[in-house]
């Protein structure tokens, strides 16, 4: 099947993304060199999880004032995390689902499992959220968040990111 | 998260997006998505439904282990069980984010200015 990009989109946003351009930027490629059985794989969702017992929520307040600013920063979550230890601020979706299941955003245990069944190597040991509402913030995530994503995935030995818009 | 899914690749390390909305991907020129249709905030499928997240996220493995250039697009032949006006509804949060007020604030503006410049 062909997926509807507009399938659950609200209708009055349809117009803005269909008449977004195409970026005449040049793609960019990093070949992924190795067997799925050797590889270890990372998760980054945007679906603004963070751990409440350690970690500032992302900044909604600020949202409010200012519409157009979105929180850019980065949330770390290990990949022994579990249900209770999450929480998620995001203005909008609805968090319900992903607060009883972490996994239809974030599916460290699915992953997990996949691991345990040798299909991929191993789960690297810490995960990435961040908060997916960005207009003024995107600028903020190419020159710092994404930054420092990528020196975390390396000092992980992460082989392949797993992207999750939400 | 395209800009995101840039600094990373570009940095060495493989990236496969995971997206309700793959068009939009596309034109970021993103380096292999995988397109779901699904309820933003769902990217992997159900609450509870393990079979259903490790279907999508092997979908996710295996483009990431075949797709040898870039602008991989795959789509994922699951439809989202339930009534989609009712997921719809679901994934949508309690009130309207503050940009799509501000932008509703806007156009009613719009609107009285051209009603007060015709009369």
């Amino acid at each position: 099947m062909t997926v509807d990009s507009y399938a659950f989109l609200p209708r009055a946003f349809r117009p803005m993304y269909e008449a977004a351009p195409r970026f005449d930027h040049a793609p960019v490629w990093a070949d992924f060199g190795k067997p799925l059985a050797d590889a270890r794989i990372g998760l980054l969702s945007s679906a603004g999880i963070f751990l409440p017992a350690e970690q500032e929520p992302f900044d909604v307040e600020r949202e409010r004032r200012e519409p157009t600013w979105g929180d850019p920063t980065l949330r770390v979550i290990p990949n022994d995390v579990t249900q209770s230890q999450i929480d998620a601020t995001h203005l909008h979706i609805n968090t319900a689902d992903l607060l009883t299941d972490m996994n239809v955003a974030l599916p460290i245990d699915r992953l997990n499992d996949l691991a345990d069944k040798n299909v991929i190597g191993s789960v690297s040991p810490e995960h990435f959220s961040v908060m997916g509402f960005q207009q003024e913030g995107a600028e903020v995530w190419r020159t710092t968040t994404g930054p420092e994503i990528v020196a975390r995935c390396h000092a992980v030995d992460i082989d392949a990111l797993i992207l999750a818009p939400a | 998260m395209p800009v995101l899914a840039r600094v990373v690749e570009a940095a060495g390390i493989p990236t496969i997006t995971v997206t309700m909305m793959p068009e939009l991907a596309q034109k970021y020129r993103s380096s292999r998505v995988l397109g779901v249709e699904f309820p933003f905030g769902h990217s992997f499928g159900v609450v509870g439904d393990a079979e259903m997240q490790t279907r999508t996220l092997q979908a996710a493995l295996d483009l990431l282990a075949t797709a040898t250039k870039p602008e991989t697009r795959v789509d994922l032949d699951t439809v989202w069980p339930g009534d989609p006006k009712q997921a719809y509804k679901d994934w949508q949060p309690s009130e309207p984010s503050p940009i799509v007020k501000h932008n509703l604030e806007a156009i009613r503006k719009a609107r009285r200015d051209g009603a007060s410049h015709d009369s």
